[in-house]
């Protein structure tokens, strides 16, 4: 992977409406995103990651703040004359036209002489899979061939960088699994930057190098899934990828304390006697011997069975709950019951201490 | 389905009065278009079936020339009209909205409002005013008040397709290197041909049968197919004009059920 930036965004900020109205979609914005890599713009709707997509690629332009692409300011250049191309949410494939002239009209538009439009466009079938149907009509696909003709379409003109806009949320389960191994087979075979935007935690997870997540027209976060999910820097981003136990607590030499008294390691940093929130994802909560140094005790309120795992719902003696994923026995309950007295542990370095 | 909660079929009355109406209306026309076959004069009177006032029609020189002018007129007046109406309806729709937008629609849709015969004497009083200036008495008078009071005609079932168009498509040419020209020729254009052939074909029925203005603006010797008819009725009431009639009633019938079939959505 190529370390040099594509896209970069310095103090974006989109606002739409004037005056008092004004709503500030995207709020003094900045991120790289490097060439070739897959970037995931993940965050609930109105986060702004859709509004930040859209001035990459021209449908808006930023109210301050710049664009740049491969280092040069294109925050006011339209979208005709950016090479980056997008795979839209509703596809927007056009009715009147056939796939293969769907797939070609990147490559017309750009003045392209015939003979290459028809050999790229057979390649592009070829990638996608779909050179039966060259000739249909686009209205007479289905959501997923709709689906790889819109990727086919955009990746035709070999943009610099591919933007993707919640591609995946109109298929169903099965076939979204399938588009999502498929996304990223084409993004190692082209090689091209990809800047995916979706909400589906899951989806970025799986897909993505870095991921960026987004609130409030805020990026809250920068990092590679597992930074993001192992060491979220706020609670926002700590309970919107993966459900997670939140925990007070204040500082106390190298360890922090617990509201019941009880201590446990945790990162270094921050003064002492200072009030924090600490998170501890369920699967680093093990069970352990009461006997065992450092157990905290604890209540089981009730269980919730999943298959592989075990949800396992407890408080604390100071009535603090916490969850804990226990991986499912062959037979038999997990050795639990309600109301049992238990005791638990965190998995050494689990503790993440949040920024606010 | 119907909602059990509120169904007209439970309603007494609703059926009495739907025949009714529907007899009204096409009792009329059912008659005239019947008695255009009939080989005798008197209406009413059945003496057999004939082509014969078809025939005499056809072989009369003056509903020749007036069917000539009336097709002439609607053609040339519904293409300025659909021209109009299409760059009307890109200017409303295709833009930021913007303060008075509503009134611009009004004054669009103004010849849907006004009285037909508000709008025929101030045109009979400009073009009046006109004829005295320039000495011009041509057929141009004609075209120019078809060609305006068809706008609205043309412009509703543009507006709507364009309303109805999924604009994304348009922002996705653009992402494909179109510019702006391209992404309307390519995609806009395209995808509006229904509405523009649909609203081209309202006017130009529109301009085929009208009548208030048509009489006020035309000069002597400037007869359409309907002021001569009336002009025949106003003798007396003749068969040949039933048979004119029903050919107008077919071509009308003919053209609105391609409007419809255009402006169904399909997709």
């Amino acid at each position: 992977m190529g370390q040099a930036v594509a896209v970069e965004a310095r103090n974006a900020v989109k606002e739409f409406g004037a005056g008092p109205s004004a709503v500030r979609a995207l709020n003094d914005v900045s991120v790289s995103i490097l060439e070739g890599e897959f970037f995931t713009l993940l965050g609930p709707s109105g986060c702004g990651k859709t509004t930040l997509l859209r001035l990459i690629a021209g449908f808006e332009m930023p109210s301050s703040g710049t664009i740049l692409l491969n280092g040069q300011d294109i925050s006011y250049l339209p979208p005709n004359k950016r090479p980056v191309n997008t795979v839209f949410q509703s596809y927007a494939l056009f009715p009147h036209l056939t796939v293969a002239e769907n797939i070609g009209f990147g490559l017309q538009m750009q003045g392209r002489p015939k003979s290459e439009v028809t050999a790229t466009v057979k390649r592009m079938l070829e990638l996608v899979k779909l050179e039966p149907l060259a000739n249909r009509k686009s209205s007479q696909l289905s959501g997923g061939q709709q689906q790889r003709v819109a990727l086919a379409r955009a990746l035709a003109p070999s943009p610099k960088v591919l933007l993707l806009d919640e591609p995946l949320s109109a298929l169903d389960l099965k076939l979204r699994k399938e588009m999502q191994i498929e996304l990223k087979r084409l993004q190692l075979e082209t090689g091209i930057t990809f800047i995916f935007v979706t909400h589906d935690q899951e989806e970025a997870l799986t897909m993505s190098d870095r991921i960026g997540v987004m609130s409030a027209g805020k990026l809250q976060q920068v990092g590679s899934p597992r930074d993001i999910y192992n060491k979220p820097v706020n609670r926002f981003v700590a309970s919107f990828i993966g459900e997670t136990n939140f925990l007070p607590a204040s500082r106390k030499g190298s360890s922090l304390v617990l509201a019941g008294g009880h201590s446990v390691d945790a990162p270094a940093g921050g003064t002492d006697g200072q009030h924090v929130t600490i998170t501890v994802r369920p699967e680093q909560v093990r069970l352990v011997d009461s006997a065992e140094s450092g157990a905290i005790p604890a209540k089981v309120t009730s269980l919730v069975y999943f298959g592989t795992d075990t949800h396992c719902y407890m408080a604390l003696a100071d009535g603090t709950e916490i969850i804990a994923r226990l991986q499912s026995p062959a037979t038999g309950e997990a050795g639990l019951a309600q109301g049992q007295n238990v005791a638990l542990r965190f998995a050494p370095g689990s503790v993440q201490v949040l920024g606010d | 389905m119907a909602d059990r909660a509120f169904s007209t079929a439970r309603l007494p009355g609703f059926s009495a009065i739907a025949i009714f109406v529907f007899v009204a209306l096409y009792l009329p026309l059912l008659m005239l278009v019947f008695y255009s076959f009939n080989s005798g004069k008197a209406i009413g009177v059945w003496e057999g079936f004939s082509l014969d006032w078809y025939g005499t029609a056809w072989a009369n020189d003056a509903v020749k020339a007036a069917t000539l002018r009336s097709f002439g007129i609607a053609l040339t007046a519904s293409i300025i009209s659909t021209i109009v109406a299409v760059m009307a309806a890109l200017g409303t729709t295709r833009r930021r909205a913007f303060r008075g937008q509503t009134f611009i629609y009004m004054m669009i849709n103004q010849p849907l409002m006004v009285p037909e015969i508000v709008t025929a004497v101030a045109l009979l009083i400009f073009f009046a005013w006109i004829k005295v200036n320039t000495g011009y008495q041509g057929i141009g008078y004609i075209v120019v008040a078809h060609s305006a009071f068809c706008i609205p005609f043309a412009y509703l079932p543009i507006r709507a397709r364009l309303e109805g168009m999924d604009r994304t498509l348009e922002t996705a040419a653009a992402d494909l290197y179109a510019t702006p020209w391209q992404v309307f020729y390519r995609v806009t254009f395209p995808l509006l041909l229904p509405g523009i052939i649909a609203g081209m074909m309202l006017a130009f029925v529109t301009s085929l049968d009208d009548v208030v203005i048509t009489l006020f603006v035309k000069s002597a010797g400037q007869e359409t197919l309907p002021t001569y008819m009336l002009g025949q009725i106003r003798r007396s009431v003749s068969t040949e004009i039933y048979a004119i009639s029903t050919v107008l009633l077919a071509l009308t019938v003919a053209m609105l059920t391609a409007f419809f079939l255009l402006t169904r959505k399909k997709d």
